[in-house]
């Protein structure tokens, strides 16, 4: 069940991303997580919304190019060590992590929330799931 | 199966066409040296006399006429009729300088609309056909020349000019028109207005484009006739000869027929005036055998192609001249290399970018710089950084050995290059303004 996250291209200059988030303001779309690649040129938004699929209507209609990623997103103890054992669980499984950032928001008190986006979702989800570790959905999200 | 509008002359022996030529070309030279005080003056210049030029053999002994002279003759310098018999006037877009203005009498728009109906006859067009003409009316050639021709073939025409595109596709759509005539990059745009209304190839009735007045490559045509369902044929004139239907594709797509009983087509050293031999690539100069009113002798078209006499599976025996492959005047030279715009759109359209595109030349330090903005498309966006980069330096990588010179390629948002509705606007040369 993993959540999609819409990465977004951008020109890599003023105004572009306040325009972006303008549009999605416009809509009453709420941001759960962002984070921005960039290169001289362009740049690429990634997003978690509360309402993924009227967040990508919104952007299509303004023009926007933007695709649907899934993405693994995980409750992890805000303590030392916490981000080892999920990274540890992912490299036993042979699983690659492209990039992750971080949730603005966390669930409940003294964990992070990490996304993670990695070359195999469903290997993922299965490594994390045998050491019982919570996996967020699509509805979870929403209703943070 | 290929159509024709008039068989006898289209698909005359390559005898008859030459003995046409040099009996037409003496009658021409004696009207001109009659009536075009302007071009007598430059044959006596160069000593050369009506009587001379006894076959298209002696056409090289005739001086060139080139833009500048037209300039310099305007409005009425080169006029050849009487005002009393001139019946109307066409003028070019003016990209580059003072405006040129050509006329014509009745019988030079007649026959210019018989040179058109050829090009859409050419296309598979029929008077049972409705042909939308989205060229601008007006002083450009482009929407009364096709119209005349559409007209005279007997098809149902459609004058929606150039604009308002959702009102095109609207008449598109409600009239089922079968035939389209307009630039190759309103086409462009209108099928991808059309995607955006949710519109594909099957939900219209177009079957053939007439597309010219602007230099596109083979990879567009291909884009346009996957994402119209049409086929996609060129076009080529001038104002100055008349305007679209000097030359035009058959059922081969590969190379436009000269209305050879029209017009004499040479091809020559651009530096040297020399002619070349057939084959050869060189500026291209065109004689006009029976207009009028705006009679050019051996005018130089600036435009860079080839010409050949080869059977064509169509049957026409006109001469063809291969798409061009930029105007001299369209050739940027960057850091001393020449440059044509037609190369980069084939290396963009090779690595799956749209024919959409801007040229920015600027110098910096003493130094030309070339900026290539392209869109980014859905198909080519991917969440991955190192992809779309990659992709980015494949391009810059067939930039350069197509080019020879380093381009930087600016992937920009989707529809931020403006997009035109008659010659698209694909240069803009900063230096100019530091000259």
């Amino acid at each position: 069940m993993s959540v999609k996250q819409l990465s977004i291209f951008l020109e890599n200059k003023p105004g572009t991303l306040q325009e972006m988030t303008q549009k999605l303001s416009d809509h009453q779309i709420d941001l759960r997580a962002l984070s921005l690649a960039e290169t001289e040129g362009f740049g690429i938004c990634r997003i978690i919304v509360n309402d993924v699929y009227e967040a990508a209507t919104v952007l299509k209609d303004e023009g926007y190019i933007c695709r649907m990623i899934p993405v693994v997103v995980v409750p992890i103890p805000d303590e030392p060590g916490g981000l080892n054992r999920v990274l540890q669980m992912f490299k036993a499984a042979s699983v690659n992590v492209e990039y992750m950032y971080a949730m603005l928001d966390a669930p409940e008190d003294h964990s992070a929330t990490m996304i993670f986006k990695v070359d195999d979702v469903k290997a993922a989800e299965k490594a994390l799931r045998a050491h019982d570790l919570i996996i967020l959905t699509q509805d979870e999200i929403a209703d943070m | 199966m290929s159509q024709y509008f008039q068989k006898e002359i289209e698909c005359a022996s390559r005898n008859e066409i030459e003995n046409l030529q040099n009996e037409k070309l003496v009658k021409q030279v004696q009207h001109v040296w009659d009536n075009v005080p302007y071009y007598r003056k430059k044959m006596e210049q160069k000593g050369v006399k009506p009587e001379d030029i006894r076959s298209t053999k002696d056409l090289y002994k005739l001086p060139f006429i080139s833009k500048a002279d037209l300039r310099e003759s305007y409005p009425y310098g080169l006029l050849g009729a009487p005002l009393k018999d001139c019946v109307r006037i066409h003028s070019t877009s003016g990209t580059t300088g003072k405006r040129v203005v050509a006329f014509y009498t009745q019988e030079d728009l007649d026959l210019w609309s018989d040179c058109c109906a050829r090009a859409l006859a050419a296309a598979g067009t029929t008077p049972e056909d409705v042909v939308q003409i989205s060229y601008g009316y007006g002083l450009f050639t482009g929407g009364m020349g096709l119209h005349g021709g559409s007209e005279k073939l007997g098809s149902l025409t459609v004058p929606t000019s150039s604009g308002n595109t959702e009102r095109q596709i609207m008449f598109i759509q409600d009239l089922k028109a079968t035939v389209l005539c307009c630039t190759p990059s309103y086409a462009a745009y209108l099928a991808e207005t059309m995607k955006g209304m949710g519109l594909g190839p099957e939900d219209i009735s177009l079957k053939a484009g007439i597309l010219g007045a602007e230099a596109w490559t083979k990879e567009m045509r291909d884009d346009i006739e996957a994402t119209l369902g049409i086929k996609a044929y060129d076009i080529y004139g001038l104002t100055e000869l008349s305007g679209p239907g000097v030359a035009y594709d058959c059922s081969a797509q590969d190379g436009m027929h000269i209305n050879e009983d029209h017009f004499i087509a040479e091809i020559i050293d651009p530096e040297t005036g020399e002619v070349l031999p057939e084959g050869s690539e060189g500026e291209l100069v065109f004689t006009s055998l029976d207009k009028k009113a705006f009679p050019l002798l051996r005018y130089r078209t600036r435009d860079i192609c080839s010409l050949s006499t080869k059977p064509c599976s169509c049957g026409r025996t006109f001469m063809k001249m291969c798409k061009p492959r930029g105007r001299t005047d369209d050739m940027l030279i960057i850091r001393g290399v020449n440059v044509f715009p037609s190369q980069i759109e084939t290396v963009l359209m090779n690595n799956g970018y749209p024919a959409n595109y801007q040229l920015v030349v600027d110098r910096v330090n003493n130094s030309d710089t070339l900026d290539i903005l392209v869109e980014m498309t859905p198909e080519m966006f991917t969440d991955n950084v190192g992809e779309v980069s990659r992709r980015q330096k494949d391009l810059v990588a067939d930039l350069k050995s197509m080019l020879g010179i380093k381009a930087n390629v600016k992937l920009v948002a989707p529809r931020t290059i403006p997009r035109s509705e008659g010659k698209a606007v694909r240069v803009i040369d900063k230096r100019k303004l530091l000259d």
